[in-house]
């Protein structure tokens, strides 16, 4: 695999300590974890798959699905909780149907959960791809992701 | 240095360096631990085994905690007492009071701790965690539910046996151990070698119970259900029946199963000595040929697995002989079946191992012919005796029986099998004879014998220079490979056993992690090999005449179809 050797040519003399630097350029790069990437890791640094697997689910950060072509961070620090992100949260994983962490299966939406996005003025807030919409609720949820699927079919049709 | 210190209003010695558990253990205090293994570094994960500082006032895990002069210890305080309870109750909050239906009842040291802590009630109620039971394993069935997250078996998995198949994933209340990616132990590295039931504390691992098939098929009037026992059952199964540790009940083994209803009983150290005479014979013809060397034991299917795995490129170095179980299951479906005329398909072949990876090694591909496996079902040691429970076998009812023919006289060369260094020195003792015409002078070879984890002897056979090197525990043998790959020759043969100890302290044996237990089961075997007569594989009078009406000669083509095989690269997440 190239692109990791490209990434390793970053760490010359590796030890296991450069795990998670390792992990974090990859996941830059790849957008997620595979398995092929941990036994790439595994064999560049010797250390075990069930290790690095054990160490990158202790941190929020990695993820081992490939994110969606929407890719959406709900930020889940302390004021957007306190003006109702959980059930922001729990209305977006109810409307696609997967959970926080994963892909939907279409490849279309994955969400994310952060700490705090640093916007707190403009709480509940979730960024699509990089756009921020502040101060979401139920029927904002609807509306937006309903949005981003008819814009998509749009797109697809005049491909 | 001799460090002096206060353990209840007790002034004791200790040596630098030493853990509070060390010394209070030495005074005969009983500390209770859980995530504690002798051999491991402590973690002190689980705060089971707390006492109390007096002088800082604070409760300190004395797995970990290493002596200092001076210090003040209460091991039994009101307060640590309470600490110790209330550690036993949080385990039990999320655990599933499940006890009747688990396969540690009875034996499962969560329920001894709370037995003995007086915990009475359910004070704390946590949120119950919804794992799947993992049964995608062959030979073992993990059960995240009632883990307790105290990592003795990431601990024997990956510093123990070195293959680290399963680690702690996830964090906080969702902590689990499991495998890369979720997934079954069935694609991981895991080699099947039980060392994590040994040591877990509860019912979250165990092994693949057969039970029923095998029930059947001795109910079954038309099955003939064959039996066969390895070297070490007959001293690890006193302990299960309540005898002294060590103690030898071949005799009592045999009235046992032939209770239970098996047609035929057959001694699998009959078929190690058939070991003895193929593997020696390889490994003369491996030295005088040219063939890949150092040579490697086969026997041991965890090692096997784990060669596949790590060392494809050594898989050539690998024996070709089966292990003594598949030699025995090739030949009951042949030689005996031949003998008592009953075909092959009519035969049920079972097999009772100290071992978990034999229940795998089993239902390998390479152990099927024609559609006829070598052998049917594998029992541990431990589901011998729970056997033995439901068919209400009484051992002091019993008579002491012997094994059948053709396929159950043995030397003490094939029983010796059982012990780290024992295929070593029983091939050794038949080289010897096969190399010079003679007979060993001495049949003990010392240097291979014991609990080292590596034991290397340097020897002259009829003028050729033979070094062989026992690997004991698992572990153990990737600094030895690497050795190997990096062009060390002084070796010729290597033995390796998965175990520490060898298969008496296989993971299929009654569990225990006290490894004076596993010396004694080790002296039992040696025991046994000092008072008897015949010792040697060559001189066994079964294996002369197998291969004078039906082998032939070692590593002729009959040996060759029944006896040998391959092995290849396996593709796993390592």
């Amino acid at each position: 695999m190239k692109a990791l050797n490209q990434v390793f040519t970053n760490y010359k003399d590796a030890s296991p300590d450069d795990l998670i630097p390792i992990l974090q350029d990859i996941q830059a790069q790849e957008g997620y974890l595979s398995e092929a990437s941990v036994r790439e890791v595994s064999s560049f640094l010797h250390l075990p798959a069930s290790r690095i697997f054990g160490v990158a689910t202790f941190y929020n950060q990695f993820r081992f699905t490939p994110t969606g072509k929407y890719h959406i961070s709900v930020c889940r620090g302390t004021a957007c909780h306190v003006l109702g992100s959980a059930t922001v949260l729990e209305e977006l994983e109810k409307k696609l149907k997967i959970k926080a962490g994963n892909t939907s299966r279409d490849g279309l939406f994955s969400i994310e959960v952060v700490a705090c996005i640093g916007a707190c003025g403009l709480a509940p807030v979730i960024s699509i791809n990089g756009e921020f919409h502040a101060k979401v609720d139920r029927n904002a949820i609807h509306r937006i992701i309903d949005e981003i699927i008819a814009k998509n079919a749009e797109n697809e049709d005049n491909k | 240095m001799n460090i002096q210190l206060e353990i209840n209003n007790k002034i004791v010695e200790a040596q630098q360096g030493e853990t509070i558990l060390d010394v209070c253990k030495r005074q005969g205090l009983n500390i209770p631990t859980l995530c504690h293994i002798k051999e491991v570094f402590p973690t002190g994960a689980c705060r089971m085994c707390v006492v109390e500082n007096l002088n800082t006032g604070k409760l300190v895990t004395s797995c970990s905690y290493p002596v200092e002069p001076g210090m003040k210890i209460a091991t039994h305080s009101k307060r640590v007492a309470e600490a110790r309870k209330v550690i036993v109750e949080l385990l039990l909050s999320n655990h599933p009071d499940d006890c009747l239906y688990c396969a540690r009842n009875k034996n499962c040291e969560l329920q001894d701790l709370s037995y003995n802590l007086g915990v009475r009630e359910r004070r704390i109620r946590g949120v119950k965690n919804n794992h799947k039971i993992d049964t995608s394993g062959v030979s073992l069935v993990r059960d995240p539910a009632k883990c307790i997250l105290c990592g003795r078996c990431v601990d024997a998995c990956s510093r123990v046996m070195g293959v680290h198949a399963i680690d702690f994933i996830n964090r906080g209340n969702k902590s689990e151990i499991g495998v890369a990616f979720d997934k079954g132990l069935n694609t991981s590295s895991c080699i099947n070698c039980g060392r994590c039931i040994m040591v877990c504390p509860t019912g979250a691992l165990y092994e693949k119970n057969h039970f029923a098939q095998i029930i059947e098929a001795i109910d079954d009037p038309k099955k003939h259900v064959v039996v066969q026992y390895a070297p070490s059952i007959s001293v690890t199964l006193a302990e299960e029946i309540g005898m002294p540790v060590g103690t030898d009940v071949n005799g009592l083994l045999n009235a046992a199963l032939r209770k239970i209803g098996f047609d035929a009983i057959f001694d699998s150290s009959f078929s190690a000595d058939l070991t003895i005479m193929e593997e020696a014979s390889e490994l003369i013809h491996r030295v005088k040929n040219g063939g890949h060397l150092p040579m490697f034991t086969s026997c041991c299917p965890g090692w096997v697995k784990y060669a596949e795995e790590f060392a494809p490129d050594l898989i050539d170095n690998l024996s070709s002989c089966k292990s003594p179980q598949q030699m025995m299951g090739a030949l009951i479906k042949s030689y005996y079946a031949e003998k008592v005329a009953i075909a092959p398909t009519d035969i049920y072949s079972v097999a009772v191992m100290p071992c978990t990876a034999k229940k795998f090694e089993a239902q390998r591909d390479e152990m099927t012919h024609q559609g006829i496996t070598d052998v049917d079902a594998v029992l541990t040691t431990r589901e011998l005796a729970q056997l033995m429970r439901m068919y209400g076998i009484e051992t002091d009812q019993l008579e002491p029986e012997v094994a059948d023919s053709p396929l159950g006289k043995r030397s003490t060369a094939g029983k010796i099998f059982g012990a780290s260094g024992g295929v070593m020195e029983a091939a050794l003792r038949s080289a010897h004879k096969m190399i010079t015409g003679e007979e060993m002078q001495k049949l003990e070879i010392e240097s291979v014998r014991g609990m080292d984890s590596i034991k290397v002897a340097h020897l002259e056979i009829g003028g050729i220079a033979i070094g062989v090197a026992v690997v004991n525990g698992l572990g153990n043998v990737a600094p030895l490979l690497e050795e190997i790959r990096n062009g060390r020759n002084d070796i010729h043969f290597v033995e390796v056993m998965a175990c520490p100890g060898g298969c008496i302290n296989g993971g299929g044996q009654p569990i225990t992690m006290d490894m004076e237990n596993v010396k004694q089961r080790m002296q039992g075997l040696y025991r046994i090999d000092g008072n008897e007569t015949l010792r040697t594989s060559h001189n066994n009078p079964d294996i002369i005449k197998i291969y004078e009406e039906y082998l032939g000669e070692p590593l002729g083509e009959k040996s060759h179809h029944l006896l040998h095989t391959h092995y290849q690269k396996r593709e796993v997440l390592v």
